[in-house]
């Protein structure tokens, strides 16, 4: 949309004198380009647009015109949801004064401040914003590479295909097999997100498959909610899954897809299935825009979101390193917030506010059973850190954990509206 | 003040522990209260059932919402799967202000203003309740701090445009336009209900810990920010 100079005055008149902006008479209005439309990024088009009630030009670029939410992607898994449920177009966000572009973003020259495109379109922008999710690191597990594995030993990790493909997997393995996964070392996307995969299979092969044996290969020696999944698991799939921590070989696992064995230890074993979650970094375009650091995570101020490698570029969700919140949709969604607050007060004069942040983590362990975990953040000037917390307990009856589960379906419908209109 | 208020409160609830906490009320009073402002909608005593409202022989230390053989609106509910328990400070805030501890109840009662009324009519529904000293693993029954919001609280003017930025927080699960889908709708209370909500979570009346830990770094201010902007959505 381009807007004559005339008619540019006219509707900023019109717009009345609440817009107190540092802009300059007769050039475009301010232009924000987000890439990536999952929880960080839509949520941040969408606010932005709505909160500046025209005064931004927004751009969000999304490869995928129908996005699939990772986030409730292993409840399909277990059979508590259609593949369809999970998938959002951006319809609605187009609708609320965001143009949306579906195209890869593959270049970002952050000293002429432009985006480039698979397309060969090119986007100048006075604010970026980063929100690409994950990346998979390379090497991560020896054996296995996402180009070469990933239809033999999917990682599901980004979802689409890949769960849909875990999910078959699961189905149709043979009467009493086995079930591999290589959980993923620190930091990564969804610390609960392994072991409530583990629920979801364990669920389903209970009742198709109930003689099969789940093995899970864990680099680190503690993990997300490990309390309340290990009584979980141990109420309703007795003796089927069993944690290989690094004590006992966890961190030194390789795999062999083309034979379908894992070898823990030295040790080779035949397995049926195997998900491997790999070592993970930021997506592929905060690597190349240079906001990453040795970590291969994106560092921000913990009161913005903006990198610490750029002023006029902003971080969230998975690919930025904050501090103590933790990788999930609800944080990202929580940092696009305070982005947005951000960047209006920036550009268009409105009110700053001190930045606060949230994220609670729901989890499915097995039907009606489902538990959380959350936190209040605040920023501090290293990082933005944790002020208080709660978990669901151990031993908790059966109507709250059911009520629980309820809540977190409020939730999805609650974040996802907040996402995509 | 602010650390001295707590601790006075504490010696307070002690002191009526101390003093064997069997009495909290004027039970024969509460009875007359009851005659006329409850018995309408429930009974109490032998024999009780339940009628519009459920019957309230056991009440105290009974959760939130627990008899069977009765239909509880889907806050009540809510609530009692939540962990709300019936206990003198639960009790004393529900009858109070229903509305401050159980949003979408179905008791149609507007309240009751006065501290030394309610105690009296739950000195007298405990008298059809287990008591510690009969059951002595039965819940306390006569510990209670003060809940009641200060009206220099419920005075403060929010500013909306603040309360429109804190909003976007509750939005990741309270859907702006109003739809309740396993978590409950916040648009378009009256500004006082939202306060006094907010603060009965703050005050760790109402048990949800995601709303708990929510309102707990909320100031007062900030509060009244929310409660005027959400009144201003439809």
């Amino acid at each position: 949309m381009k807007l004559n100079r005339r008619l540019f005055i006219g509707t900023t008149l019109a717009a009345g004198a609440a817009l107190s902006a540092p802009m300059v008479w007769g050039q475009a209005k301010p232009r924000v380009v987000i890439i990536g439309g999952g929880a960080g990024g839509a949520t941040a088009a969408r606010y932005l647009a709505k909160d500046s009630a025209g005064a931004l030009d927004v751009t969000l670029v999304e490869a995928n015109p129908i996005y699939t939410t990772c986030f409730f992607s292993n409840l399909y898994i277990g059979g508590f949801r259609e593949f369809e449920s999970l998938q959002h177009g951006y319809d609605k966000v187009a609708a609320g004064g965001v143009t949306v572009i579906n195209d890869m973003a593959t270049g970002v020259d952050r000293a002429a401040r432009t985006v480039t495109l698979a397309g060969g379109q090119v986007l100048p922008y006075d604010r970026l914003i980063l929100s690409p999710g994950i990346d998979f690191k390379e090497g991560s597990v020896p054996g296995w590479s996402v180009d070469a594995h990933a239809e033999i030993m999917p990682h599901a990790y980004k979802a689409g295909p890949q769960t849909q493909l875990l999910k078959a997997m699961v189905e149709a393995m043979p009467e009493g097999g086995t079930f591999a996964m290589v959980a993923p070392p620190n930091p990564y996307r969804c610390p609960p997100g392994p072991y409530e995969r583990i629920s979801m299979v364990a669920h389903v092969l209970k009742q198709k498959n109930p003689t099969a044996k789940i093995l899970i290969l864990d680099p680190k020696d503690k993990y997300s909610k490990q309390a309340l999944f290990e009584e979980g698991w141990g109420l309703h799939y007795d003796g089927m899954v069993e944690w290989v921590g690094p004590e006992f070989g966890g961190a030194a696992v390789e795999v062999r897809p083309e034979t379908m064995e894992i070898v823990v230890d030295g040790e080779v074993q035949k397995v049926d299935c195997c998900n491997v979650i790999p070592g993970q970094i930021a997506g592929k375009i905060a690597q190349i825009a240079g906001v990453t650091d040795d970590s291969g995570w994106a560092p921000v101020h913990p009161d913005s979101m903006k990198s610490k490698a750029d002023e006029n570029v902003y971080v969230l969700g998975d690919s930025s390193a904050q501090g103590d919140m933790p990788k999930s949709g609800f944080a990202a969604n929580s940092q696009a917030k305070v982005a947005v607050m951000t960047i209006r007060a920036e550009l268009t004069g409105s009110k700053a506010f001190p930045a606060k942040y949230t994220n609670t983590c729901w989890s499915l362990i097995a039907p009606e059973d489902g538990v959380k975990v959350g936190a209040s953040y605040e920023p501090t000037p290293e990082k933005i850190a944790s002020v208080d917390s709660f978990i669901s307990a151990t031993g908790e009856d059966a109507a709250l954990r059911k009520a629980t589960y309820e809540e977190s379906l409020g939730w999805y419908a609650g974040i996802t509206a907040d996402m995509f209109g | 003040m602010g650390g001295r208020f707590p601790s006075l409160l504490a010696l307070f609830a002690l002191a009526a522990v101390a003093a064997g906490a069997e009495e909290i009320g004027d039970a024969e009073r509460g009875e007359a209260l009851f005659k006329k402002q409850c018995s309408a909608c429930h009974q109490i005593g032998e024999g009780a059932k339940n009628r519009v409202g459920p019957r309230l022989n056991g009440l105290f230390g009974r959760r939130a919402g627990a008899l069977e053989d009765f239909t509880y609106s889907k806050s009540m509910a809510r609530m009692g799967a939540d962990g709300l328990t019936w206990t003198l400070e639960t009790l004393d805030a529900y009858v109070h202000n229903p509305k401050a501890l159980v949003s979408g109840t179905r008791m149609n009662y507007r309240g009751m203003a006065d501290p030394e009324a309610r105690l009296a009519l739950l000195a007298y529904i405990r008298e059809w309740s287990d008591k510690p000293r009969d059951i002595p693993e039965a819940e306390p029954t006569a510990i209670m701090t003060d809940h009641a919001v200060d009206p220099a609280i419920l005075a403060i003017q929010g500013d909306p445009d603040y309360g429109a930025y804190l909003s976007s927080e509750c939005t990741t699960c309270h859907q702006a336009d109003g739809s309740d889908q396993g978590i409950p709708s916040v648009t378009g209370w009256p500004e006082e209900d939202f306060v006094v909500a907010m603060h009965a979570y703050k005050d760790r009346l109402r048990p949800h810990p995601v709303m708990q830990m929510m309102a707990g770094r909320l100031s007062n201010d900030e509060i009244a920010a929310l409660a005027a902007y959400f009144a201003t959505l439809k």
